[in-house]
C-alpha cells in the first residue's frame, strides 16, 4: 500500500543524524519534525531568521513576532538563535545546512527539480527554494510519485520551469525511496506491498532496480 | 547629533514622491512598518516600485497600497495570500519581479555595503538567470545579480534610541536590517523610542549610521497570518 504523508515523513526522518542543522519545507517536509528518532538531536532552521525552532505555542504563548517560514506561530527552544534574512541565507547558500527536505511538482533523472511555477497559473514565487537547492549538498525530496491526474512526477526531463539544476540525489515518494545516480533513478526501497512493476509504471524517467532493493518497515 | 527624531509617521515620511522606489521590511506580516504603510496609504503616492519579501494580504500591509493601485512594480520572493495582487498581476496593471529569497536579501545587503553586484549559484539554469551574465568559477556556474538600493527604506524595530540604533524582536528582524542598510533615506519606526545610552551597545542589531529618521510608532496591530497552537 502507498505510504501516507506521515509515513513519507517517518521514512525521511530515519536519514537524520545527530547534531544536524536541517531546513524543512512546507507540507510533508514539515511533518518530518514529528518523527525525529530518539537520541537524535537536530536543530531546525526557519529561513525567516530562526535556528532552533520549537513546536507551535500554547494559546498563552502566541507571539506575533515569532513565526516560521510558513507564517505559522512557533516557539523557541533553549539554545535558539535569531538573525536577519541575509545571515539566514548565508547559512543556506554558504553550504552550512546539513539537510534540506522539500516538496516538488517534478524531478528528473538528471537531478533537476521544478516546484515553484506552473505557466498560465498564478505564480506565488519561489521563496527560499532556489537558495536551498543551490546551497545544500544533501537534499531529500518528499512528494507523491504521481500527480493528481495519475501522471508520473519522476521524469526524464522536467517540463515545468526549474527551481534548480542537477541538485537532487534522493527522493521519498508514497511508493518508494529512490536515488538519482548517473542519469537515472535507482529504486532502493519499496513501500510495503508496492511492487517493482507498480513503481516502474509510474516512473517516466529511466529506472534501475537496485540489486538489494527491499521493503520499508514501519 | 544629526539624527532626525520625528514625532510621527506623517512628519517622518516627508519627501516621498510618486514613482519612487521603496523598500519595506517584514516577512509576511511579521515585522512590517505598519505606521509607515498607513501613512503611504493616506498620502496616496502612486507609481511606486516596492521591494519587499511579500506583498501583504488583501486588507493589511502592502495589500492596503495595492487596493489603491499605488504600486506599479513589486520585487518579492513570495506573493501568495493576496487576491487583489493576483488580479492586478494577471491583468498586467502590476509588474512583478520574483527573486529567490536569499538573492533578494543579499541584493539589499550588497546595495547597502557598496557592492554593485555579486555572483551566486542560486537560480543558475532557471528563468531567474535569463538575461543575466553567468560565469564559471572553480568548476561551478554562477549568476551575476545586481544589488538593490531604494529612495526610501521603511523598517520596523522593537526598540530604538535617538541615534537610530535598533534592536529587533523575534523573527520580526528578517529583512529589516539589510533594508535599513540599502535605503538612501532609511526611516525606522519603533515600538519604544529611548534615550541614547539606554540600549546596551552589545545587543544592538542595526547601528544608527544606517538610519536617517526615527519615530515611535502607535497602534501596532501585529496581525497573525497562521495562528497555529499546541493544545
Amino acid at each position: 500500500m502507498a505510504l501516507s504523508k506521515q509515513q513519507i515523513a517517518q521514512r525521511i526522518a530515519r536519514e537524520l543524524n545527530d547534531g544536524w542543522y536541517v531546513n524543512l519545507g512546507i507540507g510533508i517536509p514539515t511533518l518530518v519534525a514529528n518523527y525525529i528518532p530518539e537520541g537524535v538531536n537536530v536543530t531546525l532552521q526557519s529561513e525567516n531568521g530562526l535556528l532552533g525552532m520549537g513546536p507551535f505555542p500554547t494559546e498563552d504563548k502566541v507571539d506575533a513576532d515569532l513565526i516560521n517560514a510558513g507564517k505559522q506561530t512557533v516557539t523557541m527552544l533553549p539554545g535558539s538563535v535569531l538573525f536577519n534574512s541575509s545571515d539566514s541565507f548565508a547559512m543556506i547558500r554558504g553550504g552550512h545546512m546539513d539537510l534540506t527536505v522539500l516538496g516538488a511538482m517534478e524531478i528528473d533523472q538528471n537531478g533537476d527539480i521544478a516546484n515553484w511555477k506552473i505557466p498560465g497559473k498564478m505564480v506565488k514565487g519561489m521563496g527560499g527554494a532556489m537558495d536551498l537547492v543551490a546551497g545544500t549538498e544533501n537534499i531529500i525530496v518528499a512528494m507523491t510519485h504521481a500527480n493528481k491526474h495519475g501522471k508520473s512526477k519522476l521524469l526524464k526531463q522536467c517540463s515545468l520551469p526549474l527551481t534548480g539544476r542537477a541538485c537532487i540525489k534522493r527522493v521519498v515518494t508514497d511508493l518508494a525511496y529512490l536515488t538519482i545516480e548517473n542519469g537515472s533513478f535507482v529504486l532502493r526501497e519499496l513501500a510495503p506491498g508496492v511492487s517493482v512493476e507498480e513503481v516502474k509504471s509510474l516512473t517516466n524517467g529511466d529506472l534501475v532496480v537496485a540489486d538489494d532493493v527491499c521493503e520499508m518497515t514501519f | 547629533m544629526s539624527k532626525r527624531v520625528y514625532t510621527n509617521a506623517q512628519d517622518a515620511l516627508a519627501g516621498i514622491e510618486d514613482n519612487m522606489t521603496l523598500m519595506l521590511g517584514g516577512f509576511g506580516l511579521c515585522g512590517i512598518p505598519e505606521n509607515c504603510i498607513r501613512e503611504l496609504v493616506r498620502l496616496k503616492v502612486k507609481g511606486l516600485t516596492c521591494i519587499s519579501n511579500n506583498a501583504g494580504v488583501d486588507d493589511f500591509g502592502i495589500g492596503l497600497m495595492l487596493q489603491q493601485q499605488q504600486v506599479v512594480k513589486m520585487i518579492s520572493s513570495y506573493v501568495g495570500e493576496n487576491a487583489e495582487f493576483e488580479r492586478q498581476m494577471l491583468s498586467g496593471e502590476l509588474e512583478v519581479e520574483l527573486l529567490p529569497q536569499g538573492t533578494l536579501a543579499e541584493k539589499c545587503r550588497a546595495g547597502g555595503a557598496g557592492i554593485p553586484s555579486f555572483f551566486t549559484a542560486t537560480g543558475y539554469g532557471t528563468e531567474v538567470a535569463e538575461g543575466k551574465e553567468t560565469r564559471e568559477i572553480d568548476g561551478r556556474m554562477y549568476v551575476l545579480e545586481p544589488s538593490l538600493t531604494a529612495d526610501f527604506a521603511y523598517v520596523k524595530a522593537w526598540k530604538g534610541d535617538k541615534y537610530g540604533n535598533l534592536i529587533f524582536k523575534g523573527t520580526a528582524r528578517n529583512f529589516n536590517p539589510v533594508m535599513a542598510m540599502a535605503g538612501k533615506i532609511t526611516i525606522a519606526e519603533v515600538e519604544e523610542l529611548v534615550e541614547p545610552g539606554e540600549l546596551d551597545p552589545n545587543f544592538i542589531h542595526t547601528p544608527g549610521i544606517f538610519v536617517q529618521r526615527i519615530f515611535e510608532g502607535v497602534d501596532y496591530e501585529k496581525r497573525i497570518e497562521q495562528r497555529t497552537i499546541t493544545q
